[in-house]
């Protein structure tokens, strides 16, 4: 699975996990228009870690808060690379 | 201690009489509030003489009947108690019995489990101011979570709470701060304070509101300081609109502030100067780090200045100080200060190349997001399960909310002898979370393991953070 099909079913299955409409993900949505909170932010980033094996926010070099959807897949895309 | 501050009698004064400087305003989300106008309006009109010598709970959505009835209040009523927009009815319930609540301060109507007395209030000032007539140091009350899940009622008074604030700001002429803190919450109720006794324009946030909204508010009220814990701070770098805000100083406190979110901030806003605070609910303002790096100087400990000292024992970092609170309510909550005076925050710090580290709470508590949560009280819930032997909650490091609540489940004996079983138990487990948990306290990972640790004494062993 792509790291781009891995984000999205993660963002899928935390949605419904917490009770969260998610808005059609592309490239140009705003995270704060995608209809999950900071916490499911938050599950997101742990549950990836666990499957893709990165946290790109917490590596050494600072980078730069994602504001879109696309933003948020390219760092992982960056990251797993 | 040292050093008294000059003696604040009340909020009252610095809106009207010799010291107030008039320029105080306190923007909501629903109106626009001068204080000066609290000489002729007032929000509880002529309720405020039955309030007086009285326990008074302010419970309302909004934070701005609460900021101006506290203004009324102060001086006025014996005992104020800040009740937190999260509490369910059965805590706001032991809350008013605990506190002894005469009268209890809405907003809006609805059931409130208290034989207090409901007085319900508009929105912002509708009433004739009533003639002022001080008569009482009124005890403030804070909140803060307790480890049953009750919160804990903590005992300050306005010396102790704003004190060591500035009365007039050198910079006032431009100053206007804003804060993501509800003013009901410690980091809140700071810079609700500076603001009042120090004439400073206040924007304040609203649960309603997005973040985005928030912050285009405050950029177009020209918001020069601005404050949150690093949660709130990463949202706003998330929301896409931090630009919309021109901050001259950006501070931190009520999380551990990591060096990430310092950098990101400091990338985002260069000409403004980023400081982190350290402050709880018990211990008060302790100290500021503004070298722009995480932790503080090793120097800081051990070195008593005017107002404070701080020392480390037994891992955790202690503060005493004029702006320690004094007690707590209610028989079940134990001591607050030592026999030398001391508060133990319960934060546990490491000593690395002559800077202090946090590296989180010593109980175990966790902190999402600013919100807290008590392992144990996870553990009781996912432990019901007949098929669970033992579980172990704990926290995770998470880039967006500080920590995030994990779960390690044993099973008992053959409870998930194939794969499908387990992920049913699994998903079992967490539907009785969500069922009887808030949100933030249903573990965003549980895994099974095959044993967990335990003490010679048959505690679990708990991580230290």
């Amino acid at each position: 699975m792509s790291v781009r099909s891995t984000i999205s079913s993660v963002f899928q299955q935390v949605a419904t996990d917490q009770d969260r409409t998610l808005a059609p993900l592309s490239d140009d949505l705003p995270l704060t228009d995608s209809g999950l909170d900071s916490l499911s932010f938050a599950i997101v980033v742990t549950t990836l870690e666990e499957s893709l094996g990165v946290d790109p926010f917490s590596a050494d070099e600072w980078v730069e808060f994602p504001v879109t959807f696309g933003d948020f897949v390219k760092l992982y895309e960056g990251a797993v690379a | 201690m040292k050093a008294p501050w000059p003696r604040v009698s009340s909020l009252w004064d610095s809106i009207s009489g010799p010291g107030a400087s008039g320029r105080g305003v306190l923007s909501g989300l629903e109106a626009v509030v001068p204080l000066s106008s609290l000489e002729t309006g007032s929000i509880l009109g002529s309720s405020l003489e039955l309030l007086r010598g009285r326990c008074v709970m302010l419970a309302t959505h909004s934070q701005l009947p609460t900021a101006l009835a506290l203004v009324e209040l102060d001086g006025v009523a014996r005992r104020i108690v800040l009740g937190t927009p999260d509490l369910t009815p059965e805590q706001l319930a032991v809350v008013a019995a605990t506190a002894e609540v005469d009268v209890i301060i809405v907003d809006e109507s609805g059931e409130y489990p208290t034989s207090a007395t409901r007085l319900v209030v508009a929105p912002s000032l509708t009433a004739a101011a009533p003639a002022r007539r001080e008569s009482v140091q009124s005890e403030w009350i804070l909140l803060t979570s307790g480890t049953t899940g009750a919160p804990k009622l903590v005992h300050h008074t306005l010396e102790s709470l704003g004190g060591a604030l500035p009365r007039q700001l050198p910079t006032a002429a431009t100053a206007v701060w804003s804060t993501f803190y509800d003013i009901r919450r410690y980091g809140g109720l700071q810079i609700f304070l500076r603001a009042v006794l120090s004439g400073t324009p206040l924007v304040l946030s609203s649960a309603d509101e997005p973040v985005r909204d928030f912050l285009a508010r405050a950029g177009a009220a020209g918001v020069t300081h601005m404050s949150g814990t690093p949660s709130h701070w990463r949202r706003a770098l998330m929301s896409g609109a931090a630009g919309s805000l021109r901050p001259n100083y950006v501070r931190l406190s009520g999380e551990i502030a990591d060096q990430a979110v310092l950098d990101s901030l400091q990338a985002t806003y260069p000409d403004a100067r980023v400081a982190h605070a350290f402050a709880s609910t018990e211990a008060g303002v302790a100290f500021e780090v503004t070298d722009g790096l995480a932790g503080f100087p090793a120097s800081y400990v051990g070195q008593g200045t005017a107002s404070i000292d701080m020392k480390v024992e037994d891992g955790t970092l202690r503060i005493r100080s004029q702006r320690n609170a004094r007690r707590y309510l209610g028989d079940a909550a134990g001591g607050l200060v030592s026999e030398d005076g001391y508060v133990d925050t319960g934060d546990l710090v490491d000593l690395e190349n002559g800077r202090y580290y946090f590296k989180g709470r010593k109980s175990g508590v966790i902190n999402v997001g600013g919100l807290k949560v008590h392992p144990e009280e996870v553990e009781a819930v996912i432990n019901q399960d007949p098929r669970v032997r033992l579980t172990l909650v704990h926290s995770r490091k998470n880039p967006i909310t500080g920590a995030i609540v994990v779960a390690d489940v044993v099973l008992v004996d053959g409870a998930a002898a194939e794969p499908a079983l387990a992920a049913q138990i699994k998903q079992d487990l967490l539907t009785a979370c969500r069922a009887t948990l808030p949100a933030h306290k249903v573990p965003a990972m549980l895994r099974f393991v095959p044993t967990l640790e335990l003490t010679s004494a048959g505690k679990l062993v708990r991580p230290r953070a």
